[in-house]
């Protein structure tokens, strides 16, 4: 190992803002990253152990222990729990014979837990040494650990065939599906590769290309819905030598799984918007920043990165266009939520911690390395390829007045037609569980966690930045679901696990608001545990970033939308609450010593 | 210096050099803004989030945000003070801060702060985290117990090539802090004495040294903190 770290720290020219990549390495490698490879690092790099370690210890798939030969991740989200991922964990246990968190004896297999993966259409699925499993079921569980047992090679324990689309793509070949239900004209196949930057690009000056995707109101499709035309106006007004363009595609919203499908299907969409965005701000040099659940498409992505350069749609004097130049590199995640905020984006691809940084100043005044940088979704450059293709008019007359334009969707749970469609905003709750095949639903959960949990008196309500806001994740639940136990627990639970830590509020409260949450699940929790529940939440609005800010929404929105289920489970009647059961509390030491003192 | 900025704090007129940072441009008009993670002159965090302020409807940490003409800035009102109670109650039930028997007792930011929010019992249940004392290093302790990772001790205490000592470890609720066991070796009795004086609880002490100064003559036992710029 000191050989292959030597080796490793001079691919990245030991350069400790690739620390990133250096430790990605450093764990596939060796299964595990080793304190004499902190060392080694920490003294190839010149900074301190400490400073390794920080960065180390903040990502899920970084360990200091072996992580097995095979390492398994089953997703614990709540599509995947839903759909039946308990009964697949249980018999991985079984046939391991070892408990989650993990390594059998002769360090062949590691069972761990991992958030969303970003494949709610295909639950429940789970992650093998950066190769994905959907659609696990008890059954598969167990021929999967016999193979693994029997010597097996990764390529042979994949015995299904291999998915849709791309997806059996040589570089990529994965089993995964694309589960494309609708397409609209963002992602409508009926597109020329390369066309904008050949044809239209060389006939506009930047300032042209920024009032165009100004005039097609687009906004931001990760969420925030910023305006992407001033976006790129701020940036480009930020004067300074080099510039960045950032690509998020680190995608963890739990129940989203869109840019994954965009990313198999039409990533020249996506490179090709990344291109026009460097022409408007005038940045050379471009970052895909890539969540690490999605590694199995590395290759494929980069050789189409090589062919873009071959075809001079990346490189130098671009398009012939005199000092237009740009590229385009990856970067991998290591398991963080909120690294897809967007300065802690920054901060990951620095070699950091991922910690949101203090804003103002924003990224397109101080990104990355300190220079202006422009971070946004994927989907926000495939639909700006397609606004300069046909105008921001022709763009304009999709969606709503306020929300123009497309969103993709992804949606899952409990409905017959998991998976992507492209819809005009606009669309209602109630027309989207119908297209999706789903009749008789609970709730829906709009946004992801940090979004909101409605019933069915809301399904009349519309998906636009002015209603219901989202970033595509829609959670659909019928009525065998236990919504505080399995929905908002898990949700608030994921909070706690993706918290960076760094805000006083965000790191602690939503572990109180979870230690209340389970008081009322088992049946000791009283009214005032409700009412201090959306009292206490109000704190964590003076977090730094969205995840904090937004930590409480599963017990909020629940509470307004669902108290009935809230009132079911908690002592009614009772107003003092003495903190604990006093009989509950003497049970063991009573059972042993026969004892019981005389209570009324 | 250069522009001055004109901007009020609960409508009282103030004025500071533009581009400053809130709570420093509050401290120039004689306004109060509880901090913790807060250290003059070095780059902020807005880590323990107390100094928050509310600008136009938004909230901000007026560590981390600068003045500008006219700001008008919300500080002393009542939400907000109950906002900066509830976040010190949450720093005690985090931890383990048993008062009496901290060396810190008396120079402590958090129990000063506590006393001048008149805190008597967190209305958050205690946490009881388990966590260690850390001894193995030669001239300081780290007692994880009364941590409140304001990451003061990581962006002050730096070594002679400007080396992190002091780090992160971990995330969200399992963070805390890591200290550089070759780097802390090797700490100089003169940082040593930094970080101790540096962390606004007793996290970091002296190794080797017990209390100093008695009771009833320390930092915070006749002025109250913030005292200095209302009288
Ligand atoms: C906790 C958190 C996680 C986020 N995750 C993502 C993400 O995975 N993908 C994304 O595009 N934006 C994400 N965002 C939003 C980004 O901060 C940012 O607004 C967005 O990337 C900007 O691109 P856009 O304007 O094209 O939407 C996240 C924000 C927060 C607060
Ligand atoms: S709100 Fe939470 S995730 Fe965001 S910066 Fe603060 S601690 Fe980190
Ligand atoms: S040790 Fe002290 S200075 Fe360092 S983070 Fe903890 S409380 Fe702050």
């Amino acid at each position: 190992m000191e050989q292959s770290v030597s080796s490793i720290l001079d691919t990245y020219q030991r350069d400790p803002t690739q620390l990133m990549d250096i430790l990605i390495d450093i764990q596939s490698e060796a299964g595990y990253i080793s304190d004499q490879a902190i060392e080694q690092a920490a003294l190839g790099l010149n900074i301190s152990k400490a400073d390794v370690e920080q960065t180390r210890s903040f990502y899920h798939f970084f360990s200091k222990k072996p992580r097995g030969k095979y390492s398994i991740y089953l997703n614990t989200s709540v599509v995947a729990c839903m759909m039946g991922r308990d009964t697949v964990a249980r018999t991985f246990e079984h046939e391991t014979g070892i408990p989650f968190n993990s390594v059998t004896r002769d360090g062949l297999i590691g069972l761990f837990e991992t958030s969303c993966i970003g494949m709610s259409d295909q639950e429940p699925a789970a992650i093998i040494n950066d190769r994905i499993f959907p659609n696990l079921t008890p059954f598969r569980a167990k021929e999967l650990i016999r193979d693994i047992k029997a010597g097996k090679t990764m390529d042979e324990l994949i015995v299904e065939g291999f998915g849709d689309g791309q997806n059996s793509n040589k570089d990529i070949r994965a089993i995964i599906n694309n589960n494309i239900r609708k397409i609209g004209p963002v992602l409508s196949p009926d597109y020329k590769p390369g066309k904008v930057i050949r044809e239209i690009l060389p006939k506009m000056t930047p300032g042209q290309v920024i009032d165009e995707v100004k005039n097609s109101n687009l906004r931001g499709r990760g969420g925030a819905g910023f305006p992407t035309g001033m976006k790129w106006e701020l940036c480009r007004q930020t004067e300074s030598s080099e510039k960045y363009i950032f690509c998020n595609a680190d995608e963890g919203e739990p129940g989203t799984f869109k840019d994954r499908v965009i990313l198999t299907e039409r990533p020249k969409l996506l490179l090709e918007g990344m291109v026009i965005a460097a022409y408007a701000t005038g940045a050379s040099h471009g970052i895909l920043y890539m969540r690490h659940e999605y590694k199995y498409l590395k290759k494929y992505l980069e050789n189409l990165i090589q062919g873009a350069h071959k075809r001079k749609f990346l490189g130098k004097d671009i398009a012939g266009i005199k000092g237009f130049d740009f590229d385009i590199r990856i970067q991998l995640g290591a398991g963080s939520y909120v690294c897809g905020e967007e300065s802690a984006l920054i901060e990951s691809a620095e070699g950091k911690r991922g910690e949101p940084r203090d804003r103002p100043p924003f990224p397109v005044e101080k990104g990355y390395l300190n220079q202006p940088t422009v971070v946004n979704n994927v989907e926000t450059f495939c639909a700006a390829v397609k606004v300069l293709l046909n105008g921001g008019n022709w763009y304009r007359s999709f969606g709503t007045k306020d929300s123009t334009g497309t969103k993709v969707l992804s949606i899952s749970g409990d409905c017959r037609n998991p998976g992507i469609y492209e819809v005009e905003w606009g669309f209602s709750v109630n027309d989207m569980c119908e297209m999706a095949g789903a009749d008789d639903l609970q709730a829906v959960q709009v946004g992801g966690p940090s979004g909101s949990l409605i019933g069915p008196g809301d399904f009349d309500r519309i998906l636009c930045y002015a209603d219901l806001s989202t970033g595509g994740s829609l959670i659909l639940f019928n009525h065998t679901r236990d919504l505080l136990q399995d929905v908002v627990l898990n949700f608030t639970s994921f909070f706690i696990d993706e918290s960076c830590g760094s805000c006083s509020t965000c790191r602690i409260m939503p572990v109180l608001l979870r230690n209340k949450l389970n008081k009322i699940l088992n049946a000791r929790g009283m009214n005032s545990d409700i009412v201090d529940m959306v009292n206490w939440a109000k704190v964590l609005k003076a977090s730094r970033c969205g995840l904090g800010q937004t930590a409480a929404n599963p017990i909020v929105s629940s509470i307004l939308n669902f108290k009935h289920l809230y009132d079911q489970r908690i002592r009614g009647g009772t107003h003092y609450d003495m903190g604990f059961d006093l009989n509950r509390a003497i049970q063991e030491a009573g059972t042993a010593t026969g004892r019981f003192p005389l209570m009324e | 210096m250069g522009k001055v900025s004109t901007f009020t704090i609960d409508g009282v007129k103030c004025m500071a050099g533009e581009g400053s940072y809130i709570v420093d441009a509050a401290r120039q008009n004689n306004i109060y803004i509880p901090t913790l993670c807060d250290v003059q002159g070095v780059p902020p965090k807005g880590a323990c989030r107390t100094c928050t302020v509310r600008v136009n409807g938004k909230l901000m940490t007026s560590c981390t945000s600068r003045v500008h003409d006219g700001m008008e800035i919300e500080n002393n009102v009542p939400e907000l003070n109950d906002l900066r109670k509830s976040i010190i109650e949450m720093l005690f039930v985090e931890g383990n801060h048993l008062c009496p028997t901290c060396e810190k007792s008396g120079n402590c930011e958090l129990q000063a702060l506590a006393y001048r929010y008149a805190i008597t019992v967190p209305r958050y249940p205690f946490l009881f985290p388990r966590r260690n004392i850390d001894f193995t290093h030669p001239r300081i302790i780290k007692d994880h117990n009364r941590c409140i990772l304001c990451k003061r001790c990581i962006r002050v205490i730096k070594d002679k090539d400007g080396k992190n000592i002091f780090a992160f470890l971990n995330r969200g609720f399992k963070t805390r802090i890591y200290v550089d066991p070759d780097l802390a070796e090797n700490l100089t009795e003169e940082l040593a004495q930094k970080a101790v004086d540096i962390c606004p609880v007793g996290a970091i002490i002296k190794r080797g040294q017990g209390f100093e100064t008695p009771i009833g003559r320390r930092k915070y036992d006749k002025h109250p903190i913030g005292s200095e710029l209302e009288e």
